[in-house]
């Protein structure tokens, strides 16, 4: 134990015109239990209290801290040390924008892939009677919402995608698998039709080259892989309605896919 | 500078903060929600157990109504709640859990059929209604007479801030992420906006709004160990004391959580308890029941925390280089359920401890949690002392939870306050229009600036970190669950010397732009005010009420103290000046015995006409046909 941790950090600061990006070391003593949390924040209290880095629950539940370790992007709140090499590398998450260090922009990126996908239930025709009682729903349907609700829009995914550092429009796993969670609600109105306009296309479902990196590096294990796949049949079956015969469409849609069976 | 115009300025995009600004949204007014975060990192995110409403849908939960709930709520607030805003939310509630519903929150429903379930860690069997099957779900939480809460398996506040925020992009709220508001814009009579500071550049803005909203959260930072998240700094009730107009009520009132983890601090939800889990003491005994044999782990998190500090300061703490704690239980709920129902539980325990669940037991101690104390408003949300300035959620004490707040009810506050308020502050703006002051906007950004430049050009002294961690110790060491006078003379003396050294706080780097340390080094000075109105307001306040243990007074005294602190800060002063007022206007429930938790209670003689409700309030508050879509 107490081993002495040699962390090298990105710095750089795109408001200072002499700042260059460049890596900076940091030496720390190691103690039990440590996270990337801890060990940052002694960084920053200890010797360089400019140091800029995002957290906010420490806990692994909101996504401030993505970041990529030792060249793979991760939460650093819930990155202990002790699974770590006594070299510890720290960079930011690439495609989005930098703030500055290890802090970048995901806010933006996520607000804005929100109104591109139009991320919300599309019920106007049915308003709200506070009177009433709640629509019914199983709770298996529930449990499979909520799986998706699970994402904290970390951006390691949008990080680990080979699609998204080559296309800044292309949407990534995690705005797709949201597109996912509201075609499973059957609360949301849209139809296919409605989907395909939003992710039909490169910027899309078409686009992901199928690298899976975004499924690999999920730090909620979230199914990334299995709500592309899910989305892409929806969308092409959709897309070859009219060329290819009902009954065989029907019959494709409703293979080994669970969500089927909510939507019609 | 770049001046923003809105009708509406939410300070803090969380549940509540996003719930009034849909609420003004939806009826056609501009709102815009500054949050140091992306407002899906809000805090409210981290809330993993359920809202309190009484659907009474779920087994368990049959006879409930919200009377049940309503007088659960007085209860667990040891009577130091507005009985008129708890019946508010108690009647409110249930509404509120539907509509979010219809806005997508992913409920857990109920399943018709024979389920297992479990109580003290014993499983039973319950028989769910046909008729119910598929309506909201509701687990146990404590001290609750029925299975109230509702919950999307272990991350409500996930789902529902994700729903929320949904609705935010629906309605086109504009959202302002990276920005901390620093000083309120008033003439002394109104609160006209705000002055803000990017936290991507450093520069300062300034917001003119007709009605501005402290939606900040809770202040737990002023301690070291806290379950709350690291921007839970109390910026809003900094802003609203340092006006000097606004009073702060019962900052005193400080919730410690059960089951914080060691060495981490980080939260496992009461959900553990609510399954079945149990507390076991260095011996693996379990422990509560010998103090509380009712309701055992499930007595209110005031009881269990403080039989936790009392257990362990018997000896029965298990020793660790941490400091001493106790185990959390819940191996015999088995893998299925903790990898499902409590699966970020699971997560936590192995991704920060290092210790399976479903195997091992989980090291846990009481440990900061709640502030039932913040911005005092009146039942509308509006705050005291100045015209447009309204809080809601955990920032405000609005003040439903008194001295103690139940599991459940403060996530249910967000956004049943929120709804509440937010057609307060809607009516507001239809029937206001404020003149936006260029003389109050110079005075509130002079302030900030110069304090920046008095930091930046390099005579201070001090250290912002040193000054953090003095304030954190003295909290954790004096004010903590057990209090006396003594310490909390201690803790006041010393408070005042780190008041008067905070002016004297220097930069140790600098940086072009924005710089992490202006910011810690902005809020340090405030936090202090915040950690000086709880060690002062605790000292004052002569008797245990809910959280606020007293040792060397040990009854609740309803005859002196059935009242709430208010805090105000006059400038230049270095404590602040407590006033006090009744702590409820009428009295629904007179006060009596809670049922758990023991002590002696010193009665008062209240009037006849202040035990019923005043048919007026009856009418009014009783109609919830306000209800637009």
């Amino acid at each position: 134990m107490s081993r002495r941790l040699h962390i090298e950090v990105f710095r750089y600061n795109p408001l200072d015109p002499n700042s260059e990006p460049h890596m900076e070391s940091f030496h720390i003593d190691e103690y039990d239990s440590m996270t990337l949390f801890i060990a940052l924040n002694i960084i920053r209290d200890q010797h360089d209290a400019t140091l800029q880095f995002d957290f906010c629950c420490r806990a692994g539940i909101c996504g401030s801290c993505g970041m990529v370790i030792n060249g793979r992007p991760g939460l650093a709140c819930h990155t202990q040390t002790k699974d770590l090499p006594d070299h510890i590398v720290l960079h930011p998450l690439p495609v989005f924008k930098l703030i500055g260090d290890l802090s970048v922009d995901t806010g933006v990126w996520f607000r804005d892939a929100g109104k591109r996908i139009e991320a919300w239930v599309h019920n106007d025709h049915d308003e709200f009677d506070p009177m009433q009682e709640e629509a019914r729903m199983e709770n298996s349907l529930a449990n499979e919402i909520f799986e998706l609700d699970r994402c904290v829009e970390c951006g390691c995914c949008i990080s680990a995608c080979g699609t998204a550092r080559m296309r800044p429009d292309f949407l990534g796993a995690a705005a797709i698998a949201r597109v996912a969670r509201f075609y499973l609600d059957p609360r949301d109105e849209r139809n296919e039709e409605n989907y395909y306009e939003v992710i039909g296309n490169d910027q899309g479902v078409f686009g992901c080259m199928g690298l899976l990196g975004c499924e690999d590096v999920c730090p909620k294990h979230i199914p990334l892989q299995d709500q592309l796949g899910i989305m892409r049949r929806m969308l092409a079956l959709h897309s070859v309605k009219g060329i290819l015969p009902k009954a065989l469409i029907n019959k494709l849609s409703h293979k080994g896919c669970c969500h089927e069976n909510h939507k019609g | 500078m770049q001046i923003f115009y809105t009708d509406l300025l939410c300070i803090g995009a969380g549940l509540a903060g996003e719930r009034v600004a849909v609420e003004a949204a939806k009826a056609g007014f501009d709102a815009t929600c500054l949050s140091i975060v992306p407002p899906r990192r809000s805090h409210s995110s981290a809330a993993q157990g359920g809202m309190q409403a009484a659907l009474g849908n779920c087994v368990m939960g049959e006879g409930d109504s919200p009377d049940v709930h309503f007088a659960d709520t007085v209860k667990g607030s040891d009577w130091g709640c507005d009985q008129e805003v708890a019946r508010i939310f108690a009647d409110t509630a249930p509404i509120v859990m539907r509509e979010v519903a219809h806005w997508g929150v992913p409920w857990n429903r109920v399943e018709q059929g024979p389920a297992t379930y479990y109580k003290g860690g014993k499983p039973f069997e319950a028989v769910e209604s046909k008729e119910k099957h598929g309506l909201i779900h509701a687990r146990a939480f404590g001290g609750t007479a029925k299975w109230r809460t509702c919950y999307t398996a272990d991350g409500t506040g996930r789902s529902v801030l994700n729903t929320l925020d949904s609705m935010c992009l629906r309605y086109n709220v504009n959202i302002h992420d990276r920005t901390q508001a620093e000083a309120l814009i008033h003439d002394g009579e109104n609160c006209i906006g705000a002055i803000v500071r990017c936290l991507r550049t450093g520069e300062l803005m300034a917001y003119f709004a007709t009605a501005t909203l402290i939606a900040t959260g809770g202040y737990g930072r002023i301690y070291k160990a806290t379950t709350n998240a690291v921007i839970c700094d109390g910026g809003g009730q900094i802003a609203a004391l340092e006006t000097g107009l606004v009073p702060l009520g019962n900052m005193e009132a400080i919730q410690f959580h059960p089951t914080g983890t060691v060495p981490t601090d980080i939260l496992v939800t009461e959900g553990c308890r609510g399954d079945g889990g149990t507390l076991l003491d260095v011996n693996e005994y379990r422990f509560m029941p010998d103090y509380e044999p009712e309701k055992a782990e499930l007595a209110s998190r005031d009881v269990v925390s403080r039989r936790m500090q009392e257990h362990m300061a018997k000896g029965f703490g298990v020793k660790s280089p941490y400091g001493d704690h106790l185990w959390l239980d819940i191996r015999h709920l088995g893998e299925k359920h903790i990898t499902t129902k409590l699966r970020e539980v699971y997560d936590i325990c192995t991704s920060f401890l290092g210790v399976n669940p479903i195997t091992g037991l989980i090291p846990v101690r009481p440990t900061q949690h709640y502030s039932m104390g913040g911005v005092r408003t009146d039942k509308d949300g509006a705050a005291y002392g100045l015209t447009g300035l309204f809080s809601a959620g955990e920032a405000a004490c609005w003040d439903m939870h008194g001295f103690n707040r139940l599991g459940g009810n403060s996530l249910a506050e967000t956004v049943v306050a929120g709804r509440y308020v937010g057609k307060k502050v809607v009516e507001f703006l239809q029937g206001h229009s404020v003149d936006f002051k260029q003389s109050a906007l110079r005075d509130a950004h002079s302030k900030v600036e110069s304090h920046i430049k008095r930091l930046a050009n390099g005579s201070g002294k001090e250290s912002a970190i040193t000054l953090r961690d003095e304030m954190q110790d003295i909290m954790m060491d004096y004010v903590g669950i057990f209090r006396n006078g003594k310490d909390l003379q201690t803790a006041v003396d010393k408070l005042e010397e780190l008041h008067a050294r905070s002016m004297n706080i220097g930069l140790q780097g600098s940086a072009i732009g924005f710089n992490p340390e202006i910011s810690l080094a902005l809020r340090i000075p405030g936090m202090i005010k915040l950690a000086q109105c709880t060690a002062f307001g605790a000292l004052k306040r002569t008797e245990s009420r809910g959280a606020h243990t007293r040792e060397d007074f040990p009854e609740r005294n309803d005859k002196e103290w059935l009242n709430r602190t208010l805090a105000y800060w006059k400038e230049g002063d270095s404590l602040p000046t407590l006033k006090y007022e009744d702590a409820s206007p009428y009295f629904e429930i007179p006060p009596g015995e809670r049922g758990y938790g023991g002590g002696k209670i010193i009665k008062a003689d209240i009037p006849a006409e202040k035990l019923r409700v005043p048919e007026a309030e009856e009418s009014n508050n009783s109609a919830p046909a306000d209800d637009t879509k």
